[in-house]
């Protein structure tokens, strides 16, 4: 018995397809791919009608918080697994910085244990990068990545210590690991809530400078270069970070980057009225920035688009904002706020799928996120012009800490299939 | 007017609702100044005074006024309540929710506190001052003292001192300067000001608090905080004394008829010289007066008394 996917427009940017396709999936695995029509149903196949439909590989993530093991109270490994699946999403990268950290192989294990107990989308831990998020010795990055974690960061925070920054390049070279950076001088953040300009002089708040970011974007892209590791910024926000990583990849530097969705699509004025849904580290930044966010999409310079997935429940977001803990929801609002650079910034649909498929699996040196025959079938099926709204019930996730809760969003996950079985449907 | 609103900050306040809070305050002054002071018009009516940091002279007045107005007020304030016992503001929101106060009154650290307890509770909410967002019965109080020296706000140049950076009075005076047509000018060491300042205020920053005087009709210094020092945005007192400080000199510069203010507490001989503080254009002491005044007519108005 096989699964077809009929006269969808197959969207691949790994081979730049865009065309009309049937896809033939067969034992988890893509068997057939032929032009629309070309392929026939037999007795037992289950058919899929996807006229109208845009096909593309499962969208990967390379950021998600989900929570567990420690605070399953915001999310857990199967309320994260669902909103993944609901938007789309087939592999998702899980940022070690639970609790307890992930900083250990027993932790690796037990996410990818967890995963291929529930079946939804495939999981892939990352390790913290030194030992419990502390900044202080390195973790055992080596064992880690035997036991299956695919990218080592200390989430949510930087590695301070730029000496301690350069040792964990140098040694992470050394066994081909990639290494996240959370680019943010703690220093100058100096305890701010939102990005310094107009909206925290107006609010009264403590303010996030740009400088915060690129003085450690500039410095950890100059460790790249020196040092030959692969790194990865988790989530640029400003103009002159996405710069900084230009001049490095032009100097032949393995420096990549990507901006987690909301930064696409909100700015600082979304945080007027207080509402902490928009209280974001690194926070929404001015529209100027934003704008170069989607510059360095179009220009390549970016090649991933981030969920940034980071739950919070009422009792870290129902407060002052002074007080609220960062973080938005993102794994079902992802492929809108995606689209929304087709739609409004005249992006190709290829480049911007690019950034949730061949892009992020460029970036964890994985061979994964593409339709080609022989490969895992994970595909993600959508409209791009259907128009939904994500109402409370609609969220999948524990927690309800959007900006984009109760509003209108375009572009509609339709079906989402990894290895082969329908994971989300409506 | 403002009757059964909110009273969160100066933003969005227009000219014509100033002037009428203004005008209803300066009724209220002169029955401050009677022998008897109290009115019956917030007869059995309940204020809640929630004072999250310390103050004397806005907590004072907001008790004061009601009161004259004949309300029953009550204080809280942090040390003395739940608050030191960790309660926190949406416990508290619903802790005065359930005590039917019609007005409550909140002071608090955190910027946005008071809107925050807005959308949580029935009575209607004053804002007292939140971080460093506003302080919107400062700001009246002091356009107050400014309309009873000068007939015509509208093109008055005004020199605000200091400390913008971490100022909620002066984020809520700058708000309604503009409301009012005056010029404002700034002057403060470059780590007190705060980014995008003359874009979002439509204020002046001026390179040098001479510059800033010159001319003025109205100069306003505000605190400096002395922990300022230690996180590294002044080198010291002295310096900023010297560069910053208002003094009889700088005074000269200015109109003839320039008045002083400050929202106090004073740092005698750091914003101000002592002479300039007990000085002829001082209204520092008028400011506090009409405070009273002020925060009678907002209680006043938003409760909708009956006539005074």
């Amino acid at each position: 018995m096989s699964l077809l996917i009929s006269n969808g427009r197959l969207l691949d940017p790994s081979s730049a397809t865009d065309k009309l396709a049937d896809i033939r999936i067969t034992d988890g695995l893509i068997s057939e791919i032929g032009p629309a029509g070309s392929l026939s149903a037999g007795d037992n196949d289950e058919v899929i009608d996807a006229t109208g439909r845009w096909v593309s590989p499962g969208f990967i993530d390379l950021g998600a918080r989900l929570r567990e093991p420690g605070q399953e109270y915001k999310e857990d490994l199967e309320s994260g697994g669902n909103s993944a699946v609901a938007g789309g999403f087939t592999t998702v990268v899980v940022m070690p910085d639970t609790h307890p950290v992930v900083d250990n192989a027993e932790h690796v294990q037990y996410i990818l244990a967890r995963s291929n107990a529930l079946g939804l989308c495939q999981f892939l831990p990352t390790g913290a990068l030194t030992v419990g998020r502390q900044g202080q010795i390195l973790a055992p990055l080596a064992e880690m990545q035997k036991a299956g974690a695919v990218a080592f960061t200390d989430a949510g925070r930087p590695v301070s210590n730029s000496q301690l920054m350069r040792n964990a390049l140098e040694y992470a070279q050394g066994f081909g690991l990639t290494i996240l950076s959370h680019a943010e001088d703690i220093e100058l953040s100096c305890q701010g809530h939102v990005n310094e300009g107009p909206v925290s002089t107006r609010l009264g708040l403590k303010g996030l400078p740009v400088v915060a970011e690129e003085t450690i974007v500039a410095r950890d892209a100059m460790l790249a270069e020196f040092t030959g590791a692969r790194l990865h910024f988790s989530h640029l926000t400003t103009g002159r970070s996405v710069h900084k990583v230009a001049q490095a990849q032009q100097a032949g530097a393995a420096v990549t980057g990507a901006a987690a969705a909301h930064h696409l699509v909100l700015t600082d004025e979304d945080v007027n009225g207080f509402d902490t849904s928009a209280k974001i580290n690194p926070p929404l930044r001015s529209n100027s920035d934003r704008l170069a966010l989607i510059e360095g999409i179009r220009a390549g310079v970016l090649s991933a688009i981030t969920s940034h997935h980071t739950p919070q429940s009422s009792l870290e977001k129902d407060t002052t904002f002074d007080r609220a803990e960062f973080g938005a929801l993102g794994l079902q609002t992802t492929l809108p706020a995606a689209l929304h650079l087709v739609d409004e910034h005249d992006l190709e649909p290829l480049t911007v799928l690019g950034c949730l498929t061949s892009g992020p699996a460029a970036i964890l040196g994985m061979d994964i996120g593409k339709i080609a025959v022989g490969s895992t079938a994970d595909l993600t099926i959508f409209d791009p012009n259907q128009t939904w709204e994500f109402t409370p019930e609609a969220n999948l996730s524990k927690s309800s800490n959007s900006s984009f809760i109760g509003k209108t969003l375009k572009g509609r996950v339709l079906k989402t299939i990894a290895k082969g079985k329908v994971v989300f449907t409506i | 007017m403002i009757a059964g609103q909110h009273l969160l900050g100066m933003r969005g306040m227009d000219a014509a609702t100033i002037y009428g809070i203004l005008a209803t305050a300066k009724g209220f002054k002169e029955i401050s100044r009677r022998k008897i002071k109290k009115v019956p018009s917030l007869r059995g009516r309940t204020i809640l005074n929630v004072f999250y940091e310390n103050s004397t002279r806005t907590r004072v007045s907001f008790e004061l006024a009601a009161k004259r107005l004949s309300a029953d007020g009550v204080n809280i304030s942090a040390s003395g309540s739940a608050v030191a016992k960790g309660e926190s503001l949406l416990d508290m929101a619903q802790t005065l929710n359930a005590m039917q106060a019609d007005a409550v009154i909140i002071r608090h650290a955190a910027s946005g506190a008071p809107h925050y307890l807005a959308d949580r509770i029935s009575a209607r909410v004053i804002n007292a001052g939140d971080g460093l967002h506003e302080h919107p019965s400062q700001a009246l109080l002091d356009i107050m003292t400014i309309w009873e020296k000068f007939d015509e706000l509208d093109g008055l140049n005004v020199a605000i001192v200091g400390d913008i950076k971490h100022s909620r009075v002066a984020r809520s005076n700058l708000i309604a300067m503009k409301t009012l047509g005056m010029n404002v000018r700034v002057a403060g060491p470059s780590t007190l000001l705060p980014r995008d300042l003359e874009a979002v205020y439509g204020c002046t920053v001026c390179e040098s608090v001479g510059q800033a005087v010159e001319g003025a009709h109205v100069v306003m210094a505000l605190r400096l905080q002395k922990e300022r020092m230690n996180s590294g945005l002044l080198p010291s007192l002295r310096e900023y004394s010297v560069e910053y400080g208002i003094n009889s000199q700088l005074l000269r510069t200015t109109q003839d008829n320039a008045i002083l203010m400050h929202p106090g507490p004073v740092n005698r001989g750091i914003e101000l010289s002592p002479d300039v503080v007990d000085g002829q254009r001082s209204v520092i002491l008028d400011q506090v007066e009409n405070g009273v005044a002020v925060r009678c007519a907002l209680l006043y108005l938003i409760l909708g008394g009956s006539q005074p």
